[in-house]
């Protein structure tokens, strides 16, 4: 079969499995969060805890919750790294450095996962799996339940109640992602993800050498890690690594586990409003954008532009031979496209469009799907937008699902969309800007060095975790200064978010009347994309230019 | 100041809840995925191989082999080469002028030793890969160096093409990814006592 039907044939198998999962978990999902019933282990596990779960709480407190076990979150796992050198499956790793400690506490417990250090060498499988791996269930599961709370405010009217913070977590954990990690976790095993506790073991190889192996409880990590888009590696070279990412059906069953949530919950917001084509029109338009994102990164990577691609003949540097052309950029393309920072290559050294088609991925605020719940958050945000823009044309007071956009939802709405660019480029202006932050961290100079930034910091405040990993993030200054982009680029959006459901709860419904924009047919779709787009071409075109569009054009 | 003790009392529930999900998704939940690998033990442990009775690594993890009488590997950036304590990539850029005089370099080297001319190298034959660790090469480098090996092994090209064929695989229910030819596995071959003794 010739290389581009395989191709197609690959993305079809794909998007198949990806439709006829949506329903079913759509509306999973939706049950799990409106049903009234606790399981029978729910009940003794709150009592535990210490909450009332069927209290629901008012916006300021939802957002206190979430503030509160993110905050707990991260000093717990500061601690457990701190403290890995005298806890049991430390493998005779050392406790892990202040900066680093830092970095990847908040970098897990803001669902980046974004990495300055390297598995292998650095972690132990306690800290892996007790630590690193429980807040990539966790962070999920935020995401989640924040979008779920904004979902709410829609749905619901004239209360000031939005969702119980604590219930949405727990069950978020327990009867969504528990289930899927499981069941995607014995596919891994069969495909040859390891799970084990080795720790460091020598063997000689075939020709006589000797050679280090570490194995792991890796198949258990790895699933949630794509689950809900986290993307930290086991091991340093993350789903590339044969252990993680074995054979290219893994690799595809990958991108499934970190497509199919993002592209389910539509569904799930389309049953809580109570109708499901608002739901299908949001899907749509993310479905379209990532496809196209996705098309353009296959082109690109057989395109093979750039100078060492050009002189090999095909982008191979930073590739395995097993995932070949189309399985390295579905890939690239799907973890940019959420929040997961897995790569089965090396971004770094992908072609100037194909990496400039992962930059873009992500400044487009990662909504098209976006990552667990975070990605349907800011589509709705956008959407908001696009009805507020539609309003402005034709001279009407805008509304969306019945509910008025007025001055305090615009206002939350705008300074939602302004946080993520404001804290990317004044981070990379520092960086790019001081000549000695500047030459401690760049692998590469020229416009490659200056992509080198922005993908760091476009990374991090995007909370996507993925990195041009050339660039030396490893220095106190980016491990503190990349930290802090993750946690203003997580909270301050969230936030917004959780306020503007708190505001949208409160409203009477408006009926819909001859004038109102309808908000599930192609219209609205395409006005949606444009939107989308328009958004980030505007704010990130200027230092684009200066980055991945120099480097394609020289 | 009852936002601040309200944040206080929800970090108490924060706590607990967090604990008692550390016991659930980070002890309970990893150590039944380690029980059911005891089903597979093979897979979950590594995938390891044997040569001659003795373990011989993982046929997942790429290898260091020098020499003619083996098939080659493509590059490694890991550690010193094929270091499985420090996988990863060179991260050098498509424009990089270190790696274009790279992979010149290995263009040449490999031409030479393989006796054809530079346009016939493979791109995966000088290019080093994302993990470090890629066992595999493509059909077409492996294609290149079957003659070579053959002749340092004493080995007829017949009976070296079929043992790379053994190691071959298509792509993935014929469409996914790309086709390769495990190195580790086919060297391992090679290296069989039935073998040795010619090699």
């Amino acid at each position: 079969m010739g290389d581009a039907a395989a191709g197609v044939l690959t993305i079809s198998v794909l998007v198949a499995a990806l439709a006829l999962a949506r329903a079913p978990l759509g509306d999973h999902i939706a049950r799990t969060l409106t049903s009234g019933e606790h399981l029978a282990v729910e009940r003794p596990l709150y009592r535990l805890v210490g909450v009332d779960p069927d209290a629901d709480q008012r916006w300021p407190v939802y957002a206190r919750s979430v503030l509160a076990f993110s905050l707990v979150s991260l000093l717990f796992l500061y601690a457990f790294q701190r403290l890995q050198h005298v806890l049991p499956l430390s493998l005779g790793l050392e406790g892990v450095e202040a900066p680093t400690a830092w970095n990847t506490a908040v970098s897990f417990v803001t669902n980046t996962n974004w990495q300055s250090y390297s598995g292998e060498s650095t972690l132990g499988h306690l800290v892996q799996a007790s630590g690193l791996a429980v807040q990539n269930f966790v962070s999920a599961a935020v995401g989640i339940a924040v979008c779920v709370a904004l979902v709410r405010g829609f749905a619901r009217s004239r209360t000031d109640r939005i969702g119980n913070f604590w219930v949405d977590l727990m069950r978020i954990c327990l009867r969504v992602l528990l289930p899927l990690a499981t069941v995607g976790a014995v596919v891994l095993l069969l495909g040859g993800v390891v799970q084990n506790l080795s720790g460091p073991t020598s063997v000689t190889t075939v020709a006589g050498g000797t050679q280090t192996i570490t194995g792991g409880p890796v198949a258990s990590q790895e699933v949630i890690k794509e689950l809900g888009t986290n993307g930290g590696g086991f091991f340093n070279a993350n789903s590339a690594h044969p252990f993680e990412g074995p054979t290219a059906w893994v690799s595809l069953f990958q991108v499934f586990l970190i497509l199919v949530i993002p592209f389910a919950l539509p569904r799930t917001f389309g049953r809580l409003v109570d109708d499901k084509r608002q739901g299908v029109a949001i899907t749509a338009v993310m479905g379209g954008i990532w496809l196209m994102m996705l098309t353009a990164a296959v082109w690109a990577q057989q395109a093979a532009g750039g100078a060492v691609p050009r002189a090999v003949g095909a982008a191979r540097e930073g590739t395995e031979v097993r995932f070949g052309d189309v399985m390295t950029s579905v890939f690239g393309a799907s973890t940019t496209a959420t929040s997961t920072g897995a790569v089965n290559s090396m971004h770094d050294s992908a072609t100037p469009a194909g990496g400039g088609v992962y930059l873009l991925n992500m400044m487009l605020g990662e909504v098209a799907p976006g990552g667990v719940g975070s990605g349907l958050y800011g589509m709705l945000v956008l959407a908001v937008i696009a009805v507020f823009l539609a309003g402005l044309m034709v001279g009407r007071t805008p509304e969306y699902l019945g509910k008025k956009i007025g001055r305090r939802e615009v206002t939350l709405v705008a300074l939602y969309v302004l946080t993520m660019p404001t804290v990317l480029l004044v981070g990379a202006a520092i960086t790019a800007g001081v000549p000695a932050l500047r030459e401690a961290s760049l692998a590469n100079s020229g416009p490659h060095g200056l992509s080198e930034i922005l993908y760091a910091y476009t990374s991090t405040s995007n909370n996507n975790g993925s990195a041009f990993a050339g660039f030396g993030a490893a220095t106190t200054y980016q491990n503190t200064a990349l930290g802090l982009a993750m946690a203003l680029g997580r909270f301050v959006p969230m936030m917004f978010v959780i306020a503007l459901a708190g505001t949208l709860a409160q409203q009477a419904p408006v009926p819909a009347s001859a004038g109102t924009l309808p908000t599930h047919g192609p219209v609205f779709a395409v006005l949606l994309v444009f939107v989308v787009f328009v958004v980030a071409g505007l704010t990130f075109f200027p230092a684009l230019a200066l980055g991945p569009i120099a480097e394609a054009l020289s | 100041m009852t936002a601040a003790r309200d944040l206080l009392r929800q970090a108490s529930a924060g706590l607990r809840t967090l604990l008692v999900l550390t016991v659930v998704l980070g002890v309970l939940y990893p150590a039944a995925i380690l029980l059911v690998g005891l089903a597979v033990p093979g897979r979950a442990g590594g995938s390891m191989i044997e040569v001659a009775g003795r373990p011989a690594g993982s046929s997942l993890i790429g290898q260091p082999f020098e020499g003619d009488q083996w098939f080659l590997p493509r590059p490694s950036v890991a550690g010193d080469g094929y270091d499985a304590q420090a996988s990863g990539g060179s991260n050098l850029g498509p424009n990089s002028e270190e790696l274009l005089g790279t992979v010149r370099e290995r263009t040449a080297a490999v031409a030479q030793r393989e006796g054809v001319p530079a346009s016939q190298v493979p791109p995966d034959a000088v290019t080093a890969s994302a993990s470090g660790l890629d066992p595999d090469i493509s059909p077409a480098y492996a294609a290149l160096q079957v003659r070579r090996v053959a002749q340092a092994r004493g080995l007829s090209v017949r009976d070296v093409t079929s043992l790379v064929a053994q190691s071959t695989a298509g792509r993935d229910a014929g469409i996914i990814g790309d086709s390769t030819v495990n190195v580790v596995t086919l060297n391992a071959a090679l290296a069989q006592p039935a073998r040795a003794r010619q090699g």
